[in-house]
C-alpha cells in the first residue's frame, strides 16, 4: 500500500497537523471506501430487486402457491391466475429457438474455427457479433412484416400439407404462432452460439487435430469426432447462455407470437410467453392481485435466468480443464 | 491389410468430409446473411421515409402526412442521458474498486452479482423501476425509464472498466508510486488515463445496448405523442415508438416504424462499430 | 539384388572421393526420400534431402533445434499439409509408390505418428484405441484389436481393468504409451515418432525405449530426438541434420564413433546445439 516514505517528497502542500504520508494514506482510505460503496451498490440493487420481486408477489403466492404454474386459466376479472399457458409458450418457443439455432450456429462456428483463414474468420465473426447488438424491437419489426407473412403464406401451408397429420403441424395457420416466435428467437441467439463456440473450438489444442489426422481421419472426422467433443462443455455453455436470452426475450416474441392465452399442441397456433404477457398486461393490471401475479411471473423469469446463466458460466469455465468422459 | 474397409469406403468418407465442410460454410454464410438482410430490408422499407420531417416534426394524427419523430429522438437522448448519470459513475467507479482495491472474495462477489444483473431480462428491470419509482410518483416518467436503463448499463461498464484497468501494466503503477504518488492519485492520473480507450468503448457499447431497449420502458417512461418537458413526465423513445407503430393497424404508421427502426438500428450499429474500432487500436485488453 | 546395388553405390561413392559406406546396404527400403526441398511459403526449410528409411529398423534423426528434423519427419506422412503455405519438391516413396499419388487418409493409416506431448482424445482408453479402427472401417473384433495394441505398447496389464476410464486418468508416461498403442492399432507399416520422450520423466522414457526396441521386429520406425544418448542406444541408423540439410547418414555405431563430417563430430561432442 502507499507507505511512501517521506524522502524526497516535495510535491503537495505543507503538512498541517498530520504528516504528509498520513494524509496520503487517509486519501487512499477515502478512495477505498468511496469506490467500495459504488461497487457495493450493485449488490444492493440485486438484493433489492429480489426482495421487491418477492414481496410484491406475496398475494398470488399465498393464494395459489405452486398451482400458479399448473393452472391454465388466466382470468383477471375472477382473479384466477394460472400461468401454465405462458410457461408452456416460453418453453416451446425457446426449445424451437434452440432446435433451429444451435445446429446452424454450431455449423457456422465450426466453419469459422476450423476452415476459414484467420482474416476471414475474424471479419465474419465481427459481423456476426454485431447481430447481438441489434435491438430486439428491430427483430420484432422484421418478425411482424417478414417472418409472420412467411409462416402464414409459405411455411405454414407447406408444413400442413406435408406433415399436417401430426398434431404439431395442424392448422389453421395465421402466421402469428409459436413457430414464428421460435424462428425469430433462433436468429437472435445465433450470435451467442457462434461467438462462444468459435472461441472454445479455437482453444482446442492443435495436437488433438493432428493426432486424429495422423490416424487417417478426414478433416470432417477429426473436427466432428475429436475437436467438437473436446470443446463440448464450452459449447453447451453457449447453449445455456442462448437459452437464457431466449427465455427472457420480450419484444420480438410479443410481436409475433399472437398473444393468445392458450395451450395448443400445434406449432402453427398462436400462443404467449411469460415475458410477453408481462409486457402486454402490466399497464392494464387493475387490481393488486393482478399486478402481483404479473410480478410473480417476473420473479420466475429472474430465477430461471439466474440459474441458467450460472450454469453457463460454469460450463464455459470448465472447458479449460479437460476432464474427459467417464 | 485384410480386415480393413476398402477404397470405396475411403472415397465415401472423403466425399462426406467435403460435403459437411461445405455445409458449415453455408451455415456461416446464412448467419452473416441475416445481418445484411435485416439492414437491407430496413433500408428498403424505411429509407424513403427518413427525411427532414422525421427528425424535426412531432407525430401527426393518423392519415396526416408531414409528421415526424422528433420527440422520440429527443426522448431517447434524454433517457440515455439519465441512464448514463446512473450507470456510468457506478460502473466506472465500481470498476476502479474492483481492479484496484478489492480483495479476492469481494471481487468474486461483485463480479458474480454484476454478471447476474447482466443476465436479468430487461422487462424484470422494468418491474424493478416501476415499483421503486412509478408506484411512488404515481405516474410514468423519464426518470423511471432512465433509471431502468441506467441499471442495465452498470454490469457492462463495471466489468469492462475492471478488465481494462487490470490490464494496465504493473510497471506504470510502480513508476507512479515510486515517484511518491498516493494510490488514488496514481489511479486518477495514470491508470485510468492509460485504460481510457477501453473504458470509453465499454461506455459506448453499453449506451448502444440500452438505447435499443424497449421492454423496460413500457411501464416506466411509457410513451408520449408530444414533447416531454422536464424529467417527470412520460416520454417517447425510438424503440417504444417503433413497437407501437409496428403493431398498429395503420399502413402509414408501419412506414414510419420502418423509418424509425432504420434510424435506431443505424445508430446502434454505428456506435458498435466505432466502439470496437476504438478498441482495436492498441489497447492490450482481453476480449 | 540390393546387395549388388549397395556394392555399386559404394564404388560410385568411393570414386567421388568420399569414404562413406552405404548405411542401408543389404536392407530393404521402406521409405525413400529423394532430393526433397521443402518450403514454408517463401522460406526454404529443407535443402536437397535424400534418405532411405529401411524396413524393420529404427532410424534416428538428430540435430540442433531448427535443423529441420521434425519438418522432415512430418513430410513422411504428409502432416506438413496442415500448414497451408507449405510446398514440396522432390519425391517421397513408400514401398516404391509416391506418397503424393495416394489417398492421404490411406497413407496415414500406413504411416503412423506419435507426437512430442501425449495427446489422447477426451474419450475412454478403449475408445482412444478404437478410434483409428472405427474410422478406417476395421472389420474384425474391436476388443481383440484393442487388446493387441495395448499389449504391443506394454500397457495392457496396467489398464486392462479400467478400459472405460478416461484416458486423462493415466500418468504422462502411460498416456504416451497409450498414444503409441493408438497409433499401432491401425497396423501401420511405419511409425514416426517426434521426440516422444521429451515431455516425460526418465523412468517413463526408459520404458518407452524398451517398448520401441520390442516393436522393431515388425515395425519400421523413424524417430526424431534431441537426446543423443537415446539415439545412440535405440537406433540402428542415424541421420544428422543441420540448417535444413542432411549432413551425414550412417549406421548409428559409425556415426557416433567415427563420424566423417566435422560438423557431425562437433555436434555429438557437444560443441554446439
Amino acid at each position: 500500500m502507499a507507505t511512501a516514505t517521506t524522502a524526497g517528497m516535495s510535491a503537495g502542500p505543507k503538512p498541517s497537523s498530520r504528516s504528509f504520508s498520513a494524509r496520503l494514506i487517509q486519501g487512499d482510505q477515502v478512495a477505498h471506501v468511496v469506490t467500495f460503496l459504488f461497487a457495493a451498490s450493485v449488490l444492493l440493487i440485486v438484493t433489492l430487486l429480489l426482495m421487491i420481486l418477492w414481496t410484491h408477489s406475496a398475494l398470488p403466492r399465498a393464494k395459489f402457491g405452486l398451482s400458479f404454474f399448473t393452472g391454465r386459466t388466466w382470468d383477471p376479472v375472477a382473479e384466477d391466475f394460472g400461468a401454465a399457458p405462458f410457461v408452456y409458450g416460453t418453453l416451446v418457443t425457446s426449445a424451437l429457438a434452440l432446435i433451429l439455432g444451435v445446429p446452424l450456429g454450431l455449423g457456422a462456428a465450426i466453419f469459422l474455427a476450423e476452415l476459414a483463414p484467420p482474416k476471414i474468420s475474424d471479419s465474419l465473426t465481427f459481423v456476426i457479433e454485431l447481430l447481438a447488438a441489434v435491438p430486439s424491437v428491430i427483430y420484432g419489426l422484421l418478425g411482424i412484416f417478414v417472418v409472420v407473412p412467411f409462416v402464414r403464406s409459405v411455411l405454414g401451408p407447406v408444413l400442413i400439407h406435408t406433415l399436417g397429420w401430426m398434431p404439431l403441424f395442424k392448422g389453421p395457420c395465421y402466421g402469428v404462432s409459436f413457430l414464428a416466435a421460435g424462428l425469430v428467437l433462433a436468429i437472435m441467439i445465433l450470435p451467442f452460439i457462434v461467438s462462444v463456440s468459435r472461441e472454445v473450438l479455437l482453444a482446442v489444442p492443435t495436437d488433438q487435430r493432428e493426432a486424429a489426422l495422423a490416424l487417417g481421419s478426414t478433416r470432417w472426422e477429426s473436427t466432428w469426432k475429436v475437436v467438437v467433443p473436446y470443446a463440448l462443455t464450452g459449447i453447451m455453455g453457449s447453449v445455456f447462455l442462448a437459452l437464457a436470452r431466449a427465455l427472457g426475450e420480450t419484444m420480438a416474441v410479443t410481436m409475433v407470437v399472437g398473444n393468445v392465452t392458450d395451450i395448443k399442441a400445434s406449432l402453427l397456433a398462436p400462443g404467449y410467453s411469460i415475458a410477453a404477457v408481462i409486457a402486454n398486461e402490466f399497464t392494464e393490471a387493475t387490481s393488486d392481485m393482478y399486478l402481483q401475479a404479473l410480478i410473480e411471473l417476473g420473479l420466475v423469469l429472474f430465477l430461471v435466468t439466474f440459474i441458467l446463466n450460472g450454469l453457463a458460466r460454469l460450463l464455459i469455465l470448465f472447458t479449460s480443464r479437460r476432464g474427459g468422459t467417464a | 491389410m485384410s480386415g480393413w474397409a476398402g477404397r470405396a469406403h475411403r472415397q465415401f468418407r472423403q466425399a462426406l468430409s467435403n460435403l459437411m465442410l461445405s455445409v458449415t460454410a453455408l451455415c456461416a454464410l446464412l448467419v452473416v446473411g441475416v445481418l445484411f438482410f435485416i439492414l437491407g430490408y430496413l433500408m428498403w422499407n424505411g429509407g424513403s421515409s427518413v427525411d427532414l420531417n422525421f427528425f424535426t416534426k412531432l407525430p401527426t394524427p393518423v392519415g396526416e402526412t408531414g409528421g415526424g419523430m422528433a420527440n422520440a429522438i429527443v426522448g431517447s437522448l434524454k433517457l440515455l442521458f439519465l441512464a448514463s448519470v446512473v450507470g456510468i459513475p457506478i460502473g466506472v467507479i465500481g470498476g476502479i474498486y474492483m481492479a484496484e482495491f478489492s480483495g479476492k472474495l469481494s471481487a468474486f462477489i461483485v463480479q458474480y452479482t454484476a454478471d447476474l444483473l447482466n443476465g436479468v431480462p430487461s422487462i424484470v428491470i422494468g418491474i424493478f423501476a416501476y415499483t421503486l419509482i412509478v408506484l411512488r410518483m404515481k405516474h410514468f416518467s423519464a426518470i423511471a425509464g432512465g433509471f431502468a436503463l441506467g441499471i442495465m448499463m452498470i454490469p457492462i461498464t463495471l466489468r469492462s472498466t475492471e478488465e481494462f484497468l487490470r490490464s494496465v501494466p504493473g510497471s506504470l503503477r510502480e513508476g507512479a508510486m515510486a515517484l511518491g504518488a498516493s494510490k488514488w492519485k496514481t489511479i486518477v492520473t495514470v491508470i485510468v488515463p492509460a485504460a481510457y480507450r477501453g473504458i470509453l468503448t465499454a461506455i459506448l457499447l453499453s449506451m448502444a445496448r440500452v438505447a435499443g431497449e424497449t421492454a423496460p420502458l413500457l411501464f416506466t417512461a411509457f410513451n408520449n405523442r408530444y414533447w416531454s418537458p422536464g424529467w417527470n413526465q412520460p416520454i417517447a423513445s425510438l424503440p417504444v415508438v417503433v413497437y407501437t407503430y409496428a403493431i398498429s393497424p395503420y399502413d402509414d404508421w408501419h412506414r414510419q416504424a420502418w423509418a424509425a427502426g432504420l434510424v435506431l438500428l443505424g445508430m446502434v450499429l454505428l456506435t458498435n462499430i466505432i466502439a470496437r474500432g476504438v478498441l482495436s487500436r492498441g489497447t492490450s485488453a482481453p476480449r | 539384388m540390393n546387395a549388388a546395388v549397395g556394392a555399386m553405390r559404394k564404388m560410385a561413392v568411393g570414386a567421388a572421393g568420399e569414404s562413406k559406406s552405404d548405411p542401408v546396404a543389404g536392407m530393404q527400403p521402406r521409405i525413400e526420400v529423394r532430393k526433397l526441398n521443402f518450403f514454408y511459403g517463401a522460406r526454404q526449410a529443407l535443402f536437397d534431402v535424400s534418405l532411405t528409411v529401411p524396413i524393420n529398423r529404427v532410424t534416428a534423426l538428430i540435430g540442433p533445434s531448427g535443423c529441420g528434423k521434425s519438418t522432415l519427419l512430418r513430410t513422411l506422412n504428409r502432416m506438413n499439409e496442415t500448414v497451408k503455405v507449405s510446398r514440396l519438391e522432390g519425391e517421397i516413396l513408400l514401398d516404391g509408390e509416391d506418397i503424393h499419388d495416394q489417398d492421404v487418409t490411406r497413407l496415414r493409416r500406413r504411416v503412423g505418428m506419435v507426437f512430442q506431448r501425449p495427446n489422447p482424445f477426451p474419450k475412454s482408453i478403449f475408445d482412444n484405441i478404437a478410434y483409428g479402427l472405427r474410422i478406417n472401417g476395421y472389420k474384425g473384433d474391436l476388443a481383440e484389436a484393442v487388446e493387441k495394441s495395448l499389449r504391443r505398447a506394454a500397457l495392457w496389464e496396467e489398464v486392462k481393468d479400467s478400459l472405460q476410464k478416461s484416458a486423462y486418468a493415466l500418468s504422462g508416461g502411460q498416456q504416451q504409451r497409450l498414444c503409441i498403442a493408438r497409433a499401432l492399432a491401425v497396423d501401420p507399416e511405419v511409425l514416426l515418432l517426434d521426440e516422444p520422450c521429451s515431455a516425460l520423466d526418465p523412468i517413463s522414457t526408459a520404458k518407452i525405449e524398451e517398448l520401441l526396441f520390442s516393436l522393431k521386429d515388425n515395425c519400421t520406425m523413424a524417430i526424431v530426438t534431441h537426446n543423443m544418448q537415446q539415439a545412440a542406444r535405440s537406433s540402428d541408423l542415424t541421420a544428422f541434420m543441420l540448417e535444413g540439410r542432411l549432413i551425414e547418414f550412417q549406421s548409428t555405431e559409425q556415426l557416433f564413433t567415427t563420424p566423417t563430417d566435422p560438423r557431425t563430430e562437433a555436434y555429438i561432442t557437444g560443441r554446439f546445439g
